[in-house]
């Protein structure tokens, strides 16, 4: 075990995955000689080398097309596109190409790639640093989405993705590679140092997608989160003393039903929180199968606290976040009604 | 100074005729035959820019095989290449005749283009692999793929190699070095690229051939395979197939103001070579020029196959509502099929008689295929795919979600 932070657990997963299968080739803008922007792949090239580890030109549709090509050949491309709101030239080669590859072939070929991407606001990036379009991959067949909110989770859900034989989509919160975030923007910043999921254990033990994680036992609410909003969660309990059960869902695609439905169907009530614009965000699909599966156990309307469905702004960054100020007067609704 | 400035107006360029005009290739630049020198395979690409403007062709008006690139096939492969061309077109006759009798949704022919695929073909190695466009089925014929997978799959019946989820010529066959087709354009080209850094990753031989139409070099995953395969000296050959025709839009949209497609390779420092498509003989030597190139490590070439679509684009547009009807008669290459077969009559190699039987055995030879296809079904009648099967792949296992909604769909 060490303690690390999210930056330091991901890159050490890309040197487990690196050092036990050859296959494994990591690239991207920036990602070879320098380390990334954010220092993910930091050290992978000198230790590795050159072919397996390169900076490419600033392409998205080349880095991901490129990808296909070679887990065609018989490679696993880990690849990294530098934030998420750069993923749109590559939307094509994703959705029409990655996605599908296995089914139209009848699995003559397959694309076993993971796609990272930095997600998410809260570093004042404006409308093109700041985006998350996690929505837009849950929405293809054939893609895994996953969204880790530690550490501990980052490293084994990254290797888990390293592993799986399908196409997966990667989203990095940003705003907490160096610590659990709460959305308390005008507080010290707190670190993964001293957290217990920055305790990160040693060697390649997974965390399998698929499966959420409940984050806080509670009989009141069931919070339905993942990434930067399961801190949000944490925060407007402690403001709030609402006794709310929080479930970091990890990967949204595919889905822990299993683990939302058990939890409703205890509490009785649900907030969805997400980062995302909310008009067909992710949140739509939760409340959708939270109401096809649990409408009779349900005790008050499901309430949603998303993003606002504008661009990310700059300056007015954190009256668009969906801080704990805005999740704790969810939670005093919904125990209201 | 100020007097000078007029409104500004949009220049749209227009193809030289269009339905009711008289064909006029006039314009079109053809060098004879054998005038176009073979270079190094490990040539500066910049010593042969001029190769991008000009055309390599080795069967000169009389039939004769002229030049340095002449000689890269015996003449018992003359007459296997000439075979597979019989095959493919015959094979397309048939397909787009059922297509018209309704036993599939969809079909795309090859009619004046089988030289490029079918030569093609001959030039690449077991292992190599093409990531081919809706257009090249010569790469599979040319292959021994067995033509009746190819009809269960135009027919999308129940032995469908991909269980009728994909359109009917978007085929796949990994053992047969050709990369499942998309449909999309252009997406292809950078994927040849990747699969081609893949190999040079991991310390192999084998190189990739990407193919793209003149019309999807407008894709901006055309720019991106360039980039890629120029940084990092990809064992790649790029084929752009210059067939004039983007549907009804003619090459010149997406030339713009460039003088060949081939020289776009010139900005990314790639080896780039202009090709008379119709002609057998000459896309072998290149591509066998190019695919060696590959494989010695000197990176990658772009050809661009001067060659015309004399059929429409698919089974769902006339070629006549947007382009002369005696078009195609004009076209200064000639047709690919009868070039071949007089040169092989000019060497003595082979004769009308033979020609003849050749024809009829092959004709015999679909005929009976598409009847053991279509006994098993086409897309109207007889055994289909199982619906169960939509379900299956789209992942490896498939998930929770996926499950119910099978059961949901009764299947």
């Amino acid at each position: 075990m060490a303690q690390m932070t999210m930056i330091e657990a991901i890159r050490e997963a890309h040197d487990v995955a690196m050092a036990a299968d050859k296959r494994v080739v990591v690239y991207g803008e920036d990602v070879g000689y320098f380390g990334g922007v954010f220092r993910c792949t930091a050290g992978l090239q000198e230790k590795f080398g050159k072919s397996r580890c390169f900076d490419t030109p600033i392409n998205e549709a080349g880095i991901v097309g490129t990808a296909i090509g070679m887990a065609a050949y018989g490679l696993k491309p880990v690849i990294e596109i530098q934030f998420a709101d750069y993923v749109y030239p590559a939307y094509d080669q994703i959705v029409s190409e990655a996605a599908r590859l296995r089914h139209r072939s009848n699995a003559d070929f397959t694309c076993p790639i993971v796609i990272r991407m930095p997600t998410g606001g809260g570093i004042f990036g404006g409308q093109t640093h700041s985006q998350s379009p996690e929505a837009l991959f849950t929405h293809v067949s054939g893609l895994k989405v996953v969204m880790p909110s530690n550490p501990k989770d980052a490293k084994g859900l990254l290797l888990a993705a390293i592993e799986d034989p399908d196409p997966v989509i990667f989203l990095e919160p940003k705003r907490l590679y160096n610590g659990p975030f709460d959305g308390h923007h005008d507080r010290p910043i707190v670190s993964w140092k001293k957290h217990p999921l920055g305790d990160v254990p040693d060697g390649d033990d997974l965390v399998p997608l698929g499966k959420a994680a409940v984050r806080r036992v509670g009989a009141d609410v069931t919070v339905l989160a993942y990434g930067t909003m399961v801190y949000v969660a944490e925060a407007a309990v402690q403001e709030t003393g609402v006794d709310a059960e929080i479930l970091d869902l990890r990967t949204l695609m595919p889905l822990d039903l299993e683990a939302i439905v058990a939890s409703v169907k205890k509490t009785g009530r649900c907030v969805i929180v997400h980062e995302a614009t909310r008009t067909s965000g992710f949140g739509a699909e939760l409340m959708s199968l939270v109401q096809e599966a649990c409408f009779y156990h349900l005790e008050a309307p499901m309430i949603r606290v998303t993003g606002w469905d504008t661009p990310y702004p700059h300056a007015q960054e954190w009256e668009y976040f969906p801080g704990p100020g805005r999740v704790g007067e969810a939670f005093k609704k919904v125990m209201e009604d | 100074m100020t007097s000078d400035i007029r409104p500004l107006s949009l220049n749209v360029p227009e193809p030289g005729c269009r339905p009711g005009d008289t064909p006029d290739f006039s314009d079109f630049e053809i060098p004879r035959a054998g005038l176009v020198p073979r270079p190094a395979v490990n040539v500066d690409p910049d010593e042969i820019r001029d190769m991008a403007f000009s055309i390599v062709r080795v069967l000169n008006k009389k039939g004769e095989a002229v030049g340095e690139w002449a000689d890269s096939l015996t003449n018992d492969e003359l007459r296997v290449g000439l075979r597979h061309m019989m095959t493919l077109r015959t094979f397309d006759i048939r397909m787009m005749n059922a297509q018209r009798q309704g036993k599939t949704s969809f079909y795309m022919q090859h009619l004046g283009e089988e030289a490029v695929s079918c030569a093609f073909s001959r030039a690449m190695q077991p292992g190599d692999m093409n990531f081919p466009t809706y257009r090249q089925a010569g790469l599979l014929i040319a292959r021994d793929y067995p033509m009746l997978t190819m009809m269960n799959q135009i027919y999308s019946n129940a032995e469908d190699p991909l269980h009728g989820r994909q359109l009917p010529i978007m085929y796949s066959s990994k053992e047969h070095g050709f990369f499942s087709i998309s449909g999309n354009l252009g997406t292809q080209f950078v994927q040849a690229v990747g699969w081609a850094m893949a190999s040079a990753i991991s310390g192999d031989t084998k190189i990739a051939a990407g193919w793209i139409g003149d019309g999807s070099t407008a894709e901006s995953d055309f720019h991106a395979a360039m980039v890629f395969a120029s940084t990092y000296k990809a064992p790649v050959v790029l084929n752009i197939v210059n067939n004039q025709w983007a549907i009804s839009t003619f090459q010149g949209i997406a030339r713009g103001g460039v003088g060949t497609f081939a020289a776009r390779g010139h900005g990314f420092g790639i080896a780039s070579i202009r090709v008379d498509g119709n002609d057998y003989l000459a896309v072998h030597a290149v591509a066998k020029w190019a695919c060696e190139r590959a494989r010695l490590g000197f990176g990658p070439t772009l050809i661009e196959h001067v060659t015309y679509r004399a059929g429409g684009h698919s089974t769902s547009d006339d070629p006549s509502a947007y382009r002369s009807k005696s078009e195609a008669a004009a076209w200064p290459l000639g047709d690919p099929l009868e070039r071949l077969k007089q040169h092989l009559i000019t060497i003595g190699e082979w004769s009308e008689e033979r020609h003849k039987q050749a024809e009829a055995e092959i004709h015999d030879e679909v005929v009976s295929l598409q009847k053991t296809a279509e006994a098993v079904g086409t897309l109207a009648v007889g055994k289909t795919p199982s619906p169960r099967d939509m379900f299956e792949g789209v992942y490896e296992t498939m998930p929770p979600h996926l499950v119910k909604q099978r059961q949901e769909a009764g299947f």
